[in-house]
């Protein structure tokens, strides 16, 4: 196994490495770890917590990526594949591989449209065919169906129940010893965290992945799409992109508006002028319009430059990172403006005057006093634009200026599902499959963002 | 105010120049006018005489922004940046790639546009208004609790899934309108309902959380306390009191998108075949036709700095504390 | 007959996730036809919580536990909202603290005004607007045909406040509760609306319940006095019983720790620590731990209502019938008064200081015009003395303080430092000076950076200056400063927000000591606090300036606290000192009309006889436009016709005392 590291990988790794600095920096600090506890002790809050870290969890294990070695080696040489996998895809390896013909609805065990089949007696007949995998083990002409899926859900359900026990004991155990809180206090919802909440949302996530997990080896659970890829895994696949679009672009823009806010509400006079001529600039540019010409353009490069990238998962990568440079870029006007008029009145403060008086330079005024007092607009700004990135994504690839068509993604999930809605019958699960996930992402970030803003923001309550 | 205004005017000259150098430096950093020549004549089979044709044709046989042959103001005069960009500012749009006039084009498809836009532009503000309204005045009540739940579950929905779903429950399979298309007229009235519907439901989530907050904000001030003290009934304090502050920045800050409307919207426009100027510029960028999309560029901004200076003058209307000097 | 409003038992408590604070703990008073009662305590202790339960507009997170407010009879708390409704603003009216955001900015005047009039006593058209220009000329305010379509943001602070008793008194209401009104007003113009409140009620016969943290306004204006102290009320009585004898420690205390000038040299009565927090259960008496007096009794058993003649008061001394006597404050400082006499060497010298702020308009944005805050300021500050520097606001004096510190791009003038210019000293070479000249800002909760932990901040300065080597050497500064300014060592390490103000004033104050400085500019650093935490720092100022040889810039409106601490007092008027001398010179025997109306105007917890308000004329003008000649003579209750024409010269009346005025040549 040879390990590959995609550039939006590393950019992933290194956010894990800031969230960790963060993490470490903020536990000994009052004024940040105090919020956060407030953040901790809202039911919703916790809850869609849990669901961004499976979310999440399933992200990063898309963003380990590998070539296997081939299977037929010379001695000596190892070589290896060129086709790049993630741990994520191991692990489904099932749901990777198993391909069917065409479409095929959840759970079916033949395809959705009739065709015309050549039967073993060599008489041809209209038929909906078998599918290959769907329901492989039940034979040619699927008989014990219902038994089956039921017997496979309770496996499930099984094992999530049992997986659930063991850590809630486990939980109360050490609550229990090292809080001094009973399992009655846990239920009643007297620890300071919301336990409840979270052991439910736990539950129902552990049901859904342990079901999932004994059907989908042995049926397509949210069927196949036109060319018989299994839906499931274009939606989980389709996570990091959303992921990635969601954190990286705000972590690159980050930077410009960070230091041009600051400077321009710190400096005022000439700067101001010019870093306001700047922004009011981009942002009378339509932001489709931006957004659109830019990634023009950058397919006009990469089609000069083809020959760059070793393979189509690199070059979609490339693409990726450069699709989030760009919507950071279009996008750090709105934190900028925010940031420049906090920049302003935090001047005023007393606290900027008094370092003034001890002759402390411009640039230590601004990163000891000013920028540690507009971080929590910074942090709030973060959580509530990554819901709107991960909606825009689906927004861009209708354009036909999203990621690369031949990335998974919800929105290009979404772009090819759409015209299907004009077939009859209707072939409605591969939008469904975009839906959900997209709506349990963006309503979990939205949820988790709303305690954010009001655990940070000093005007809430 | 006049001189105000004014100046905010002459504010907008070297805005709308810096919007048109960097869309050309974002056009031609990477692409070329022969590589554009022969994107539009078709990659294969293209003779030198033929792209010089073309670029001559379409005005890019000159320099970009720097002519050094020629003599005394022809040095800028003389290149494609003036002779591309220049006429703009007189709204002289040229014509596109295809041949067609853009100024033509953009006249005839502002219309259905607007008929589309300003519809879900008042209706949105007034639906999210009342429905704000509504939430405050139950303040801190599982009304209030349930309303915002559901604002946040419905801006949590891609705006996509709106109009696919709205198409599909009314148009599929009650049939109660068309699916997309338009037409002129009056008839215009059965293909923009659906629209329009969509168009105001898919904005409820975010307007009225949004618009809540800020009537929340008004509601913890001194002057409602004072309002209050009066003996005023609560529902006089939250219309006299309230609602005339809160509608400060509500109606300001949606006074910056009235021009912008013009410009139709991408999503909606494209899905339903209304031949407007959203789904105008989604043709161009997937065309990737140069002209259209510097011209709507150039629009857009245009509306956009009007935007900005509607919203000072409506400021002035409706805030007795601010005069503009 | 009964009271006309009758509280009994009053308990009010705010409730969140984390705790519940009894803001409000069994509080009973009663207040009489046309009578005044002051409520008087320190911020936090609950007097407008109880202000707003009467009326019950309570913010929602508070709620009533338990109790009766009884008017004319009848229990509020069991009414049902709509009669409330009927009552507020016609029966019972309240005006509060901050004119400038108690008023809607975007209704005018004479609708704010009218409303409570339609609404109570359904009139309109003409006769509305009659009763409204009515108001407005009762209040006293000039030219009411113009206010009535005026926005608030057009007046003044004062005027502000005077539509708002307007409103109050729209309806001839028969209990006027006034939260704090003058408190965020000038002096003259305090003056002027205590004297309206005052008139208004005579006329009216109203039933007035103040509440005030003032004893200054409280001897002006009350009846009865009513002192609140952590929820209850600790002691009540007759204005002239209370002031004679206040029977409460705390009472006693609070007359004791106000600045005097007869207090001059020794240390003020301070009460140590500061007010408890009111989210935990107490046992015993709530004052225990800061009183001198307190024994075992005190902390366990709580003291009872112990009913005086006109009063009463809640502590074991009083219980136990054996008064203390009110005695001199315990401590004297042994530092008594070290400073040097008169003709010490000048340390800082700013002659001509002019600050303009330019106006700019038009199209071109041409400079029209300029704000004059300060225009030509000259002062002398002497090595190891105090000069106050006293006006109201928006006089500038702020901005002298800023713009000696370099802080403020000055427009012209000149500020000489141990004889090295300042002015011209390029940035590098004025930085090692900024040790020597340093500052204390007036709000204590925006004068520290909320995330940095103590030590942070006092070291901030340090390692700018290079004050101490090494970490270590830093370190064990720290600490030292710490103890100097009376905090623990174990302080460095937590953040302002776990300090009180008077705490966080404190630390402010060892930062600036940090760098050894010569001169510090104090602007107004104890106008944010109780009076009780005023004599604490106070203390505190005087122990270090004997210590360490300081100069103080004191800037204030706070003209007891100048008597106190102040060797000289300059007095500021729209940008220029119109008066300097000596203390003593100054305020016995002010020359300058400006400074005998502003003296005239401080209320006196002492009623001198034969005293005289000298009632000012109007607001201080903008410094965009002032007017000619001298900038007072408008107000001036002596002005000549030489007064409109020329800037009067200087005046000399010996011992460096000077004034600018005609009146003397």
């Amino acid at each position: 196994m040879k390990l590959v590291f995609l550039q939006t990988d590393i950019l992933i790794y290194c956010l894990l490495l800031v969230i960790g600095l963060y993490i470490w920096r903020a536990r000994g600090k009052a004024h940040l770890a105090a919020p956060w506890r407030k953040v901790a002790r809202r039911p919703a809050a916790m809850a869609s917590a849990m669901v961004l870290l499976a979310f999440v969890i399933v992200g990063l294990l898309d963003s380990v990526h590998f070539r296997e070695p081939l299977s037929n080696q010379k001695p000596g040489v190892t070589e290896y594949s060129l086709e790049i996998v993630s741990l994520l895809d191991k692990l489904l390896t099932p749901l990777r591989k198993h391909n069917e013909k065409t479409y095929s609805a959840p759970l079916a065990t033949r395809l959705f449209a009739m065709e015309t089949i050549e039967q073993p007696d060599g008489r041809i007949a209209r038929a909906y065919p078998r599918l290959q995998y769907g329901g492989a083990e039940l034979g040619a002409t699927p008989k014990g169906y219902a038994r089956d899926i039921g017997r496979l859900t309770l496996k499930g359900t099984l094992l999530a129940l049992l997986l659930w026990l063991a850590l809630t004991t486990a939980l109360s155990t050490w609550l229990t010893q090292h809080r001094n809180l009973g399992w009655r206090a846990l239920w009643r919802g007297e620890a300071e965290l919301p336990w409840r909440a979270i052991l439910f949302t736990l539950g129902v996530l552990l049901w859904l992945v342990c079901v999932t997990w004994a059907i989908a080896p042995h049926y397509h659970l949210l069927g196949t799409d036109k060319v018989g890829q299994d839906v499931l895994y274009q939606a989980l696949k389709s996570i990091r992109t959303g992921l990635v679009i969601g954190t990286l672009t705000t972590l690159v823009m980050l930077p410009f508006a960070l230091w041009l806010g600051v400077m321009a509400g710190y400096f005022k006079g000439w700067v101001d002028d010019v870093i306001q001529y700047i922004y009011t600039t981009l942002n009378s540019i339509p932001g489709v319009l931006l957004i659109a010409a830019a990634v023009l353009m950058m397919q006009v490069y990469m089609d000069i430059h083809k020959d760059a990238y070793n393979s189509i998962t690199e070059r979609a990568d490339v693409r990726l990172l450069l699709l989030c440079l760009i919507l950071g870029v279009t996008s750090w006007t709105g934190l900028c403006r925010l940031l420049r008029g906090e920049t302003l009145k935090l001047t005023e403060m007393e606290y900027v005057q008094a370092a003034q008086a001890f002759g402390v330079s411009h640039w230590k005024i601004m990163s000891r006093h000013i920028l540690p007092n507009v971080m929590h607009i910074v942090l709030i700004t973060v959580t509530l634009d990554f819901s709107a990135l991960v909606l825009a994504e689906a927004v861009l690839a209708y354009v036909g200026v999203g990621v690369d068509p031949t990335m998974n993604s919800w929105g290009n999930m979404i772009n090819s599902a759409r015209l299907e809605l004009a077939r009859e019958p209707l072939v409605w699960w591969p939008l469904a499959a975009a839906f959900v996930f997209m709506f349990a992402l963006v309503l979990a970030a939205n949820l988790f963002a709303d305690a954010v803003r009001d655990a940070f923001d000093p005007r809430a309550e | 105010m006049i001189a105000y205004l004014l100046r905010r005017m002459l504010y907008a000259i070297p805005i709308l120049l810096g919007v048109n150098v960097f869309i050309f430096i974002l056009f031609f950093a990477v692409n070329s006018p022969d590589n554009m020549a022969r994107i539009q004549l078709g990659m294969k089979h293209v003779t030198p005489d033929a792209v010089a044709k073309w670029k001559h044709e379409h005005g890019y046989d000159r320099p970009l922004f720097f002519n050094g042959p020629a003599p005394g103001a022809g040095k800028f005069t003389e290149t494609v940046f003036f002779h591309k960009a220049v006429p703009m500012f007189a709204f002289q749009f040229g014509a596109a790639d295809d041949g067609r006039d853009i100024g033509q084009d953009i006249k005839t498809r502002m219309w259905p546009s607007l008929v589309l836009a300003v519809p879900v532009f008042l209706i949105g503000l007034l639906v999210n208004i009342t429905f704000a309204l509504i939430l405050a005045f139950f303040r801190a009540t599982y009304i209030d609790f349930g309303g915002v739940v559901l604002c946040v579950a419905m801006m949590s929905i891609s705006g996509m899934f709106y109009i696919i779903g709205g198409q599909f429950l009314v148009s599929k399979l009650l049939h109660l309108v068309p699916i997309s298309g338009y037409q002129g007229g009056w008839d215009a009235f059965k293909f923009l309902v659906l629209p329009v519907a969509i168009g105001v439901i898919g904005g409820v989530g975010s307007g009225t959380r949004w618009y809540r907050t800020i009537f929340l904000e008004e509601i913890g001030k001194d002057y409602v306390r004072t309002a209050r003290a009066k003996g005023l009934a609560e529902r006089v304090v939250l219309f006299r009191h309230v609602l005339r502050n809160a509608l400060i920045p509500i109606l300001t800050g949606a006074v910056v998108v009235i021009p912008t409307l013009f410009m139709g919207s991408l999503i909606a426009e494209s899905f339903f075949g209304i031949p407007g100027l959203g789904s105008y510029t989604i043709d161009a960028i997937r065309s990737q036709d140069f002209a259209i999309v510097h011209a709507m560029v150039f629009l857009g901004s245009a509306l956009y700095i009007l935007g900005l200076l509607l919203t000072d003058v409506a400021y002035t209307l409706v805030d007795p504390r601010i005069r503009l000097a | 007959m009964s009271a006309l409003l009758e509280v009994q038992d009053l308990r009010v408590w705010f409730e969140n996730r984390e705790r519940q604070t009894r803001a409000v703990d069994a509080v009973s008073f009663s207040i009489e036809r046309g009578e005044t009662f002051a409520l008087l305590g320190e911020s936090g202790c609950g007097k407008s919580v109880t202000a707003l339960s009467l009326l019950r507009l309570l913010p929602p997170a508070a709620r009533i536990v338990s109790g009766s407010v009884k008017f004319k009879g009848e229990d509020l708390l069991a009414l049902p909202e709509i009669a409330m409704r009927g009552l507020r603003g016609s029966s019972i009216a309240m005006i509060f603290q901050e004119p400038m955001t108690s008023l809607n900015p975007v209704l005018s005047v004479g609708t704010q005004i009218g409303e409570p009039v339609a609404q109570h006593r359904h009139l309109s058209g003409k006769q509305l607007k009659r009763r409204v220009l009515d108001l407005l000329d009762a209040v006293g305010i000039p030219d009411p045909m113009r206010v009535m379509d005026a926005y608030p943001h057009q007046l003044s602070g004062g005027m502000k406040q005077r539509v708002m008793i307007a409103i109050a008194l729209a309806c001839e209401p028969a209990l006027l509760i006034a939260d704090e009104p003058t408190t965020a007003l000038d002096v003259t113009i305090q003056a002027q609306v205590l004297e309206l409140l005052r008139e208004l009620q005579r006329k009216n016969g109203m039933a007035l319940l103040f509440i005030t943290h003032d004893l200054g306004v409280v001897a002006e204006m009350a009846h009865r006095v009513g002192v609140m102290y952590a929820g209850e009320i600790v002691e009540m009585a007759a204005r002239e019983t209370f002031f004679q004898t206040p029977r409460h420690p705390y009472s006693q205390k609070l007359f004791d720790s106000v600045p005097r000038l007869d207090k001059r040299g020794q240390a003020l009565a301070m009460i140590p620590g500061s007010v408890p927090r009111l989210d935990s259960a107490f046992t015993g008496c709530r004052f225990a731990s800061r009183c001198e007096f307190a024994w075992q009794r005190c902390r366990v058993e709580t003291p009872r209502w112990t009913v005086l003649e006109n009063g009463g008061a809640r502590c074991h001394l009083v219980e136990q019938g054996s008064s203390v006597e009110p005695q001199a404050p315990v401590l004297t400082l042994e530092t008594r008064h070290q400073a040097p006499e008169n003709g010490a060497a000048t340390l800082l010298e700013v002659s001509e200081l002019t600050v303009h702020f330019p106006i700019r308009k038009g199209f071109l944005q041409r400079v029209v015009g300029a704000v004059k805050a300060v225009d030509g300021v000259s002062l002398n500050i002497p090595a190891g003395r105090t000069v106050a520097l006293v006006g109201e606001s928006g006089c500038g004096k702020t901005t002298v303080g800023k713009g000696l510190l370099q802080l403020l791009p000055l427009t012209s003038g000149s500020v000489r430092f141990a004889g090295q210019e300042l002015t011209t000293l390029p940035k590098s070479q004025l930085r090692p000076l900024r040790g020597a000249l340093q500052i204390v800002f007036q709000d204590p909760f925006a004068s520290l950076d909320p995330r940095m932990v103590v030590a942070d901040i006092l070291e901030e300065g340090m390692r700018a200056l290079d004050v101490g080597k090494s970490p270590l050497e830093r370190a064990r500064r720290i600490d030292q400063l710490l103890d100097e300014v009376g905090l623990a060592p174990e302080s460095k390490y937590r953040y302002p927000h776990e300090f009180s103000g008077g705490q966080r004033q404190r630390i402010a104050i060892a930062r600036a000591l940090a760098v050894n400085p010569k001169l510090i500019v104090c602007d107004e650093p104890t106008s944010a606090l109780d009076v009780s935490v005023q004599a604490q720092i106070l203390n505190l100022l005087r122990g270090l300036q004997a210590t360490h040889q300081l100069s103080y810039l004191f800037i204030t409106h706070n003209i007891s606290v100048v008597e106190y601490l102040a060797h000289e007092v300059a007095v500021m008027y729209l940008g220029r000192i119109v008066e300097y001398g000596p203390v003593e010179a100054v305020l016995s025997a002010p020359k300058h009309p400006y400074t005998q109306a502003l003296l005239s105007a401080v209320p006196l917890i002492e009623k001198e006889t034969g005293r005289e308000v000298i009632r000012l004329q109007g607001e201080l003008p903008s410094p965009a436009q002032p007017p000619n000649g001298c900038h007072f003579h408008p107000r001036c209750p002596h002005a000549m016709p030489v007064c409109a024409q020329r800037y009067p010269g200087e005046s000399a009346f010996g011992a460096g005392h000077v004034a600018r005025c005609f009146l003397y040549g």
